[in-house]
C-alpha cells in the first residue's frame, strides 16, 4: 500500500474507506515501512530528484515482490512512468541504479504499479464488485470527476480513455446510482495551481461545481486526494467568494461503494467531510425503504 | 507572458542555440515540430482563466532563443501539468514536458517558488512532501488505520545526495 503525502496530510477519510472496502473485497494490503512521497511533486524543480524519489519505491516493492497500490492518481501516474521509462531505457536505469546503489537499492523492473481504481476494475472485478453490493443506491443521481492523472500522459498511463473516461462510470454504477454526464468532464480541478495562483485554481474548481448543479448531481464522486480538497475543502469557500450556492457533497469512491456494500458512515470517514452530507444521506437511505 | 510577449524583441537577447539546448533534454525533444497551430493553448484549463499563461507562446519564445524571458517569467509556474496539451498536440510535442524542461532549468538559475522549496525540504527531512502534524498522525489510530509509515530519510538523502540542483540549494542554504 502506497499512501503518499496529501492522503496522509489530510484526507485519511479516503484511506479509512479505501481499506473498509478492499478488506471486504478479500484484497490483502502490506504496509510499506520506508517509501517516500512518490517523487512527482518535485519535478517542476528537478526531473531528476522525481526520477530517483519515484525508483526508490518501486526497488523497495521488488524487492519484497510486490506489487504497488496508490490511492492518489499523482503517484500512480508518477510511479507507473517512471516503471515504464526505466524499463525501457537501459542508460536511464543504469544512471538512476547509481543513485539508489548509494542506500543498497537496484531498480529491476519486475513490479508493476497501480491505482485504487484500476485494481478494483482489474483485479478485483465488476462482478465481485456487484456481488458485494447489498444496499443498491438506486434513487442516487451522481457525478464523478476522474482528475487528470489516472489518465494522463496517455502514451505512458494507458488506461481508459482520457477523452471519454468509462472506468469509473462503470464503477458508480455498480452501486445502483445513476451516474450523470456533464460539460467538461475531463477539465482538471485546479489543484496544482494552489500556492502559485489561488485564483485561477478556485475559477476552475467553480466552473466544475457549476456544471455538476446544472445537472442536478446530488453529490460528486472522486478517486484523487488533491480532486477531493479542491471540491469539498474549498466549495464553502467558493460559494461565499463568486456568491453561489451549492450544498454538494464530495465523496471518496469508496465511501460511495462503502455504503452500498452495507457499511455506515460513520466507518466510512463521512464525518472528516466538510459539506454536510445530511441531506444526501437521508436521500440515499429513501431507496432502503 | 502577453505583455513581455509583445516587447519588441532585440538580436541581442536571442540565444540561438537554446532550441538545441532544449531539445536534447527528456520531454523536450520534440519541441521543433511545433507549427503554431494553438491547440495547447485553446484545450489549457489555467489558459481559460489566466491572462498571460499561454502554453504556444511559451514554445514559440523558446524555439525562437528568448531564454531569459522564459526563464525569468512567472507565468512559467502556472502550468497543472494535466497533460491535455501533450495528449492533444497533432504534431506529437510533449508541451507539458516541454514546460517542465523550462522550468528545471529556471530552478537551475535559482528561480524556485517557495512552494517547491518548502515541498523539497519537508521530503529531505522526513520523505513526506508535507510536514504531517502530530494530531493526523495520532488520530490514525483512533481512525483504526496502521500507524504512518516512519519512512527512511536518511536512505532518501544518500540516494539524492549527487543531485546538482539540491547540492546547489544546500551551498545557498535553501
Amino acid at each position: 500500500m502506497f499512501l503518499g503525502c496529501a492522503i496522509p496530510y489530510r484526507v485519511s477519510a479516503f484511506e479509512v474507506s479505501a481499506r473498509k472496502v478492499l478488506g471486504k473485497l478479500g484484497v490483502e494490503l502490506v504496509e510499506m515501512p520506508e517509501f517516500n512521497c512518490c517523487g512527482l511533486p518535485l519535478d517542476p524543480i528537478s526531473h531528476e530528484t522525481m526520477l530517483i524519489l519515484a525508483a526508490r519505491n518501486l526497488a523497495l516493492a521488488e524487492r519484497e515482490g510486490l506489487d504497488i497500490i496508490t490511492l492518489c492518481p499523482g503517484c500512480a501516474g508518477t510511479l507507473k512512468k517512471v516503471n515504464k521509462m526505466l524499463k525501457e531505457d537501459k542508460a536511464l536505469r543504469d544512471e538512476i541504479n547509481c543513485h539508489l546503489k548509494e542506500a543498497g537499492l537496484e531498480f529491476k523492473g519486475t513490479q508493476d504499479a497501480k491505482h485504487f481504481m484500476q485494481v478494483l476494475i482489474e483485479d478485483v472485478g465488476l462482478e465481485k464488485i456487484k456481488n458485494a453490493v447489498v444496499k443498491p443506491l438506486t434513487v442516487l443521481k451522481v457525478a464523478e470527476h476522474n482528475g487528470c492523472h489516472i489518465l494522463r500522459p496517455k502514451e505512458f498511463i494507458g488506461f481508459d480513455d482520457p477523452e471519454d473516461p468509462k472506468t469509473l462510470k462503470t464503477l458508480v454504477e455498480a452501486t445502483g446510482a445513476t451516474c450523470l454526464d456533464y460539460m467538461d468532464e475531463t477539465e482538471c480541478c485546479g489543484a496544482p495551481s494552489v500556492g502559485v495562483n489561488d485564483k485561477i485554481a478556485l475559477q476552475l474548481a467553480r466552473e466544475k461545481l457549476n456544471h455538476i448543479k446544472a445537472v442536478d448531481a446530488q453529490a460528486m464522486i472522486t478517486i484523487c486526494p488533491f480532486c477531493h480538497i479542491m471540491y469539498d475543502t474549498n466549495e464553502l469557500r467558493i460559494e461565499k467568494m463568486f456568491n453561489e450556492t451549492y450544498g454538494i457533497p464530495i465523496l471518496h469512491y469508496p465511501q460511495l461503494l462503502g455504503l452500498a456494500m452495507g457499511m455506515k458512515p460513520e466507518e466510512l470517514g463521512f464525518s472528516d467531510l466538510r459539506v454536510d452530507t445530511s441531506k444526501f444521506m437521508k436521500q440515499a437511505c429513501e431507496g432502503e425503504k | 507572458m502577453a505583455e513581455t510577449a509583445q516587447k519588441t524583441i532585440k538580436s541581442s537577447e536571442i540565444d540561438t542555440k537554446f532550441k538545441y539546448e532544449i531539445s536534447k533534454m527528456r520531454g523536450g525533444e520534440k519541441l521543433m515540430r511545433c507549427f503554431q497551430c494553438g491547440t495547447c493553448t485553446s484545450d489549457c484549463p489555467i489558459a481559460k482563466f489566466s491572462d498571460t499563461y499561454r502554453p504556444r507562446q511559451i514554445i514559440r519564445m523558446t524555439q525562437l532563443g528568448l531564454k531569459d524571458r522564459v526563464l525569468k517569467s512567472d507565468t512559467l509556474w502556472l502550468c497543472a501539468s494535466c497533460f491535455t496539451c501533450t495528449d492533444r498536440c497533432p504534431q506529437d510535442v510533449e508541451v507539458a514536458s516541454v514546460i517542465r524542461v523550462l522550468r528545471n532549468l529556471a530552478a537551475e538559475q535559482g528561480h524556485i517558488p517557495q512552494v517547491f522549496k518548502e515541498e523539497c525540504a519537508s521530503i529531505l527531512e522526513s520523505g513526506y512532501a508535507y510536514r504531517i502534524p502530530e494530531l493526523r498522525i495520532k488520530k490514525r489510530e483512533t481512525s483504526g488505520l496502521p500507524p504512518l509509515p516512519k519512512g527512511n530519510p536518511e536512505s532518501i538523502r544518500k540516494t539524492l545526495k549527487e543531485v546538482h540542483l539540491l547540492k546547489h540549494m544546500e551551498k545557498k542554504g535553501e
